[in-house]
């Protein structure tokens, strides 16, 4: 029985199974055989549980997307632990911040990263031992490092710890309205009822090539890693430079014959506009999923009339739920007077109800919040007991609802569409941005006196996000420094787009910022 | 004065930079490092260079260096124009 090795179990099964077919590689790069991933995952369990890593411990990753970070992930979960990815493209600060949150007991990065983050760390008071790969030997770090440190002091092989379907698989932080990330617990029966959903929905196949185009710290990677793993298909991973650059994609989806393709949509527009997507064949590709924002119908007929024949699933759900609701788009349908999807039912054998701002349904078709119940949503965030009673509607019966904050309306046979948010949140390239730890971070410049974000949408369909600063001195701040302020707190997908500098922030008659008027000037 | 690096100043001031002093955005500052260029604007920046200028990038043209600021995009946009 695979089911009490949880997520890892995934992957020693399919070890068994088919042990010589190829689990997982990167363009023009190496290839793992399922039975080499799985033994190179095991040597990695050992190192960390001889590093101290026990059961119900957290591991933090700071890595490139690599072939050695999914042995990672899986000699973490092997371990018992669960695993904390933060963005190896976002400022030190911020993964510093995330793992010293949740107390990691061992972080995973590269040498050439390692001393910058050690530091960032060492700020926060914590020094935990950090296992620095060894990025000169590309494709085989881990396996080198791995093999070095054995000499030195060698790690005995430990078996693989069985977990309760309720241990905590990974932690995804997310941003934050009050300025700093939160952390989404979940555990390995949300990540199971997620990839069984999947193998139901679409029916993947060991022939089946899957694309690894979302960062780990991103939930679209929890498809991208378990489904085809569970299957014994193979992932194909797509790393930072090659995700961002649209001409590459296109070449390497069609040569590395891609068969399910996932990404947000951002991507799929920079592709068909930039990409020159018809240069190619594409005749493997037979499923194309998006989710993370509203995907605009006239972009994705852009997309679908080069990629004409794959089956396409609008796939919506917060990090909290994953995946909650699935729409798949009619292959028949001329979508000539439509703007945007619907989100679709909900991913049974989760429950979605629409209710008002004191809980109660509203009838069908009027808008409200979406709460959803079931086996997909988080165990709560990491130590934020007040968001956690924030984040959950309880009912009579004492089950509990999660508030997605998405405002949506139900057409009466269980099919939702997305009206818009109910607080500050915003999407961006699919990541959700909370305008208040932009706010929060411009606010933590010694010259800024106060600030306010607003987003506002663009003539492409797009967001703009736009930021008011007030200084506290005359020497007004430079546009170029408040961009840089920025980037070396945020990632960059939290960087807003403009900046205006003004002599104070405009004020309702109550004393807020008037942010209707800003939004008004951002336009 | 050189006029393409100043039609590269008035388009990156236009189109990443709104509200920007002219005098800030000098020859030599960092692009990408100081967050005004990311991925999506170096894209536009690109089809922007490929159309005002004739030439035509590939995807190596883009990795880190080459468009770190308006000194080296001139050197770039040249160094192609040269080889037509």
């Amino acid at each position: 029985m695979s089911t009490n090795y949880g997520l890892a179990g995934l992957l020693m099964d399919s070890a068994q199974r088919t042990p010589a077919r190829e689990a997982i590689g990167v363009p023009g790069g190496a290839t793992l055989t399922y039975a080499e991933l799985d033994a190179l995952s095991d040597r990695m369990r050992d190192r960390l549980w001889h590093m101290g890593v026990r059961q119900g411990d957290r591991v933090g990753l700071r890595l490139h997307k690599s072939i050695d970070g999914v042995a990672t992930i899986f000699g973490a979960l092997k371990a018992g632990a669960c695993y904390v990815p933060v963005d190896v493209e976002s400022p030190a600060a911020r993964g510093a911040y995330i793992h010293n949150d949740c107390q990691v007991k061992v972080v995973v990065t590269e040498a050439g990263v390692a001393d910058e983050f050690e530091a960032e760390l060492r700020q926060l008071g914590a020094t935990p031992p950090i296992l620095a790969l060894d990025d000169d030997q590309r494709d085989r770090a881990l396996a080198a490092t791995l093999e070095e440190l054995q000499q030195r002091d060698p790690a005995p092989a430990v078996p693989s710890v069985a977990v309760h379907p309720d241990d905590i698989a990974y932690i995804l932080y997310t941003s934050g309205s009050t300025g700093k990330p939160k952390g989404v617990v979940l555990s390995h029966r949300n990540a199971a009822s997620f990839i069984d959903w999947c193998s139901r929905a679409f029916e993947p196949v060991a022939g089946d090539t899957f694309s690894s185009h979302a960062p780990f710290h991103f939930d679209l990677s929890i498809l991208d890693l378990y489904v085809p793993i569970k299957h014994g298909a193979k992932l194909v991973l797509f790393g930072e430079a090659l995700g961002k650059d649209p001409l590459k994609l296109a070449a390497t989806i069609a040569h590395e014959r891609i068969s399910v393709w996932y990404s947000t949509p951002s991507i799929l527009n920079l592709m068909a506009q930039y990409g020159k997507l018809e240069k190619h064949a594409y005749p493997a590709l037979r499923v194309v999923h998006f989710a993370g924002e509203v995907f605009p119908v006239p972009q994705f007929k852009a997309v679908r009339a080069i990629w004409r024949t794959p089956r396409y699933f609008n796939l919506y759900g917060p990090t909290e739920t994953n995946v909650c609701t699935a729409y798949e788009v009619p292959a028949d349908d001329p979508l000539d007077h439509v703007t945007t999807f619907p989100i679709g039912a909900i991913c049974v054998p989760n429950l979605g109800r629409v209710v008002d701002e004191h809980g109660c349904d509203v009838p069908h078709g009027e808008p409200g919040e979406l709460v959803v119940h079931g086996p997909n949503v988080m165990r709560g965030y990491w130590n934020l007991p007040e968001q956690n009673a924030a984040a959950f509607l309880k009912d009579e019966r004492g089950r509990l609802w999660y508030h997605t904050g998405d405002i949506v309306t139900e057409n009466g046979s269980g099919e939702y569409k997305y009206m818009g948010r109910r607080d500050r949140m915003v999407k961006r390239r699919g990541y959700r941005v909370e305008l208040g730890e932009i706010e929060a971070a411009l606010a933590r410049h010694p010259e800024i006196k106060e600030a306010a974000v607003v987003a506002v949408p663009t003539a492409d369909s797009g967001l703009r996000i736009a930021a008011f600063v007030a200084c506290k001195t005359d020497q007004r701040l430079s546009i170029i420094a408040l961009k840089q302020h920025s980037s070396q707190s945020l990632p960059p997908y939290m960087v807003p787009d403009v900046f205006q500098v003004v002599d104070a922030l405009p004020r309702t008659s109550t004393n807020k910022v008037d942010l209707q008027a800003l939004r008004g000037r951002a336009s | 004065m050189n006029a393409m690096r100043e039609t590269l100043r008035t388009y990156i001031l236009e189109n990443f930079l709104p509200g920007e002093d002219v005098k800030n955005l000098k020859d030599d500052t960092e692009l990408k490092e100081s967050g005004i260029l990311d991925s999506l604007s170096t894209l536009k920046l690109v089809t922007f260079l490929e159309e005002r200028f004739g030439v035509e990038f590939e995807a190596d043209d883009l990795e880190a260096g080459n468009l770190a600021t308006i000194e080296s995009i001139e050197r770039l946009v040249q160094s192609k124009q040269a080889r037509t």
